[in-house]
């Protein structure tokens, strides 16, 4: 009836993963019980969880991110912690759960946290800054949103219904195969990746169309702003790269679900041949998270500093040149697979020339802030940070990229030093500068800049030194994932990295705080003229929060900086130079439950493919074909924002940005 | 600068009102492209993806081609008969699958549930034929268990038959819809991505039928 299913599968005997689950079900029941009881269920279904407007997916992704960024993390205190004491002892982690706790760490911030967070603040400022009012397919983004929810649902619930895989955060085969993991780890890893795959592929294809097929009039390609083009790259690279981790997952289900022989080291199969495959997919990830990292450092570099990008057209060219060459490179991350000297040196000097585009990518904004009067904000702080620490990793790549170099670095902590390096100083930093630019244009109000500069400083110093002691143990000889050692050289070094970790603590404690005092600060703190950084692109044309429809009338782009040149003309002038447009109504997507429903489906049959309940897999790809049904025959897909409304709210728009003109005209 | 700058905003619907010449929607300076290109247009990327999907499975296959682990290989499995029945089947599906196309253009309900019933029964019997294969394979012992060759083909051309499957579903579900709701024009663009499911699918099946049966059909002292 239930498979393999039983109470054996919680636990019990094992304290810290069940106190922590129970912790988490605990907490989301008082959060559940409080909606309710407030009587903000109602408004959350209707405003948010059945929500199609991008910007409301967008911030329901950040925060899903920034969830899953607690739970990874905490994950990475325990084993830096782990290490710390795991000298010449055994820690207060058994091997098997300290397995399971790298494994967790991986998936959880790539595809849980990392992933989400790009992706929300891509769907929440792209569109804006096309000037249109939605994406190519708002409830196809629903639906994508609900599915990434999903699979990271799953991934929490192997917290206490049976265990994680062990494999690392890529499940290499012959270790992720039947025969040697034979629980359900590998399978909620399975699942869960392949259900928060298909939401993630299904984004990709959503903004290639938007940005190709749906921009506003005189939005030429060569207009649209840096952060655009950086997302188009790295839907691109979605589109191209995430269909080849479907089919890799999937041959991996077939060898554990039904005997097949992909990768089994019997039969005939081929364990190498995963690592082909999932690095095919794998090395394009990592540029399809830092991508529109770099679209985001770019938007603010430019913005603080009060001038337009140095180099448009080279950071365009940059930005492609990584889109294609980072689908060429995948073999650097198995150069001792031997696959000869010829090859290894073709894919290391492959590796190595994707530096060239990104070079250009730091000269443009350091030419930008050079000779700028550059106000050093919060956001600002980030993407130096970013530059500093960024170029620190990307030097070491560079060394990594060397076939002879990798062959003593790989799998060795300072490959771990690497990467982290890469993708805190440049993924997180990137969202994190995101978030604090483009906080107030979701909300209406700005974060307190005090507390998010000294979290920067924790965050800053923390990375430091969490990773610069991996880089030196590294090349000591510490390879990845011990869970206990006995050299005493590396345990001084492995200390200060806990320190490390404590200290980013602080800083995401300081992040809390910061959006604590902002939200019950928020009367002082609104941004009143929809413009809080002098911004230059078309999100801040519109109102903070900006309406469902997000533009009364589309704009229309003369230039670059669209809203710079608006402004210029308008200050120019004194005055708000266009006559009051004439309005008509709008007509907007309708709410869906689509998204919502196919995800519970989801999480159902995930769930019973891992435990082998059979007839409920069956019940929920019933269900899920039922949901699509009752999707198509919706009668009506949208509604209409009638011209009265939309007047209304333009014309406090205009007011508010007429008094803003003429305050900045006395100044 | 002139005048064209100081224009912030116009309603789309007028055009970019006498500023410059008009341009086409979607591409450029045009503005939004209309909802039926938005939508073919998204679909044919995700046909892109499903193409690359397949790619990952054909080298899967390509790689491990010679693995059979003391198994039959595929020539001596492989029965170009049934394949060909397959293909002749598949590709007269196409045929009225177009037909369709054109009876929607038309806007004739008959037409148009004739052309679909005979695409889904022409798509049914090639479901029909490769179950017969797969099952004639198993009985056998040449399961896709039996070796890595076997799991790769089974997997790629069962990938392709899953895929038509699907597309029987959702064909049954368009026949529903312009039964119950006439020619609406959201169910014609379904339809529209539809027809381009079901070629996408007829064109993966060409690369199936050449580079898994013919190539796998000849002699092993002809192949590299």
């Amino acid at each position: 009836m239930l498979g393999k299913l039983n109470w054996q599968a919680i636990p019990f005997d094992q304290p810290i993963p069940l106190a922590a689950g129970a912790v988490v079900v605990l907490a989301l029941a008082a959060l559940l019980v409080w909606l309710a009881a407030k009587g903000y269920m109602p408004y959350l279904w209707r405003e948010w969880i059945t929500s199609v407007d991008h910007k409301r997916i967008g911030i329901m992704y950040c925060l899903l991110a920034g969830v899953m960024l607690l739970r990874g993390f905490i994950d990475a205190l325990m084993m830096r912690s782990q290490q710390a004491l795991a000298f010449h002892a055994a820690g207060y982690l058994p091997p098997e759960h300290y397995n399971q706790i790298f494994s967790a760490h991986g998936t959880i911030m790539i595809f849980f946290m990392a992933m989400p967070f790009v992706i929300g603040l891509m769907n929440f400022a792209m569109p804006l800054q096309l000037g249109v009012r939605d994406v190519a397919f708002p409830t196809l983004n629903s639906v994508s949103f609900w599915l990434t929810a999903a699979g990271a649902l799953l991934v929490n619930i192997s917290l206490v219904v049976g265990e994680f895989a062990r494999t690392g955060w890529l499940p290499f085969p012959p270790l992720s195969e039947l025969t040697y993991s034979p629980g359900v780890g590998v399978d909620y890893y399975l699942w869960a990746i392949q259900i928060s795959g298909i939401g993630t592929l299904m984004t990709g294809i959503n903004f290639v169309t938007t940005i190709l097929k749906i921009r506003a009039p005189g939005m030429t390609y060569r207009r649209m702003s840096i952060f655009c083009w950086t997302t188009l790259a790295a839907s691109l690279v979605i589109v191209a790269a995430f269909p080849i981790l479907t089919a890799t997952l999937a041959m991996l289900t077939l060898d554990r679900y039904s005997g097949f022989h992909f990768f089994t080291n019997e039969g005939g199969g081929n364990a190498m041949m995963f690592m082909n495959l999932i690095w095919a997919w794998g090395h394009p990830e990592v540029y399809i998270l830092v991508l529109p990292a770099f679209g985001v450092f770019s938007e603010v570099v430019s913005t603080f500093c009060g001038k337009p990008l140095f180099g448009r057209r080279s950071m365009i060219v940059a930005t492609m040149g990584i889109c294609i060459l980072s689908l060429c490179v995948w073999l650097h991350h198995f150069f001792t697979m031997g696959a000869g000297a010829d090859v290894n040196a073709v894919f290391g000097i492959a590796s190595m020339i994707i530096a060239v585009p990104t070079g250009v990518k730091i000269y443009n904004w350091l030419f930008t802030m050079y000779g700028a009067r550059v106000r050093f904000s919060a956001a600002m702080l980030w993407s130096i940070g970013f530059m500093v620490t960024f170029i620190l990793g990307g030097v070491t790549g560079v060394l990594l990229a060397s076939p002879a170099a990798d062959f003593v670095l790989h799998e060795s902590l300072f490959q771990v030093a690497h990467f982290h390096n890469v993708i805190i100083g440049g993924v997180v930093f990137g969202v994190f500068a995101g978030y604090t630019y483009w906080f107030p244009k979701a909300f209406g109000f700005v974060l307190d800049e005090r507390l998010g500069k000294a979290a920067f400083w924790c965050w800053l110093i923390g990375f430091y030194l969490a990773f610069m002691p991996l880089y030196v143990v590294g090349l000591e000889g510490m390879t990845r994932r011990m869970q206990h050692y006995d050299r005493p050289e590396w345990y001084p070094w492995l200390l200060v990295a806990a320190v490390g970790a404590f200290v980013i603590l602080c800083g995401i404690a300081l992040q809390i705080a910061q959006l604590w005092v902002s939200i019950r600060g928020r009367a002082q703190r609104r941004d009143l003229t929809g413009d809080p950084w002098d911004g230059r692109s078309l999100e801040w044309a519109t109102t903070s929060p900006p309406p469902m429809f997000n533009f009364a009338v589309l704009p229309d782009v003369v230039s670059d900086e669209p809203y710079w040149s608006i402004k210029q003309q308008a200050r120019a002038q004194a005055q708000l130079v266009t006559p009051e447009p004439e309005y008509t109504s709008i007509e907007v997507p309708r709410n869906s439950a689509t998204g919502f429903v196919t995800a519970f489906l989801a999480v159902v049959t995930g769930f019973s493919l891992i435990w082998h309940i059979w007839w409920l897999v069956i019940l929920g790809l019933v269900g899920a074909y039922a949901t699509f049904v009752a999707f198509a025959w919706r009668d009506h897909t949208e509604i209409e924002i009638p011209a009265e409304e939309v007047a209304r709210i333009d014309r406090a728009n205009r007011a508010a940005r007429a008094a803003a003109l003429r305050e900045g005209a006395t100044r | 600068m002139s005048t064209p700058a100081l224009r912030l905003a116009h309603d789309p619907a007028l055009g970019p009102a006498g500023i410059a010449p008009p341009q086409v929607t979607g591409r450029g300076a045009g503005g939004p492209a209309p909802k039926r290109i938005i939508v073919g247009y998204g679909f044919w990327i995700f046909l892109l993806s499903d193409v690359i999907m397949f790619s990952a499975f054909f080298a899967a296959y390509a790689v491990l081609f010679k693995s059979t682990d003391g198994g039959p290989s595929a020539h001596e499995l492989f029965d170009l008969r049934n394949t060909a029945a397959q293909t002749a089947v598949l590709l007269a599906s196409t045929f009225t699958c177009g037909m369709a196309s054109l009876a929607v253009g038309h806007r004739s309900q008959k037409w148009t549930q004739i052309a679909l019933l005979v695409t889904g029964l022409l798509g049914l019997t090639f479901i029909l034929l490769e179950v017969r294969e797969f099952t004639g394979f198993v009985a056998r012992g040449a399961g896709p268990s039996r070796s890595a060759f076997l799991s790769s083909f089974f997997t790629l051309v069962g990938c392709h038959g899953i895929h038509v499957s699907v597309a029987l579903l959702w064909l049954g579900t368009m026949m529903a819809q312009f039964y119950a709701k006439g020619f609406r024009q959201d169910i014609r663009y379904r339809f529209l991505c539809f027809s381009l499911f079901w070629h996408a699918l007829d064109i993966v099946w060409v690369a199936i039928f050449n580079l898994v049966y013919l190539v796998g059909s000849l002699p092993p002292e002809l192949l590299p």
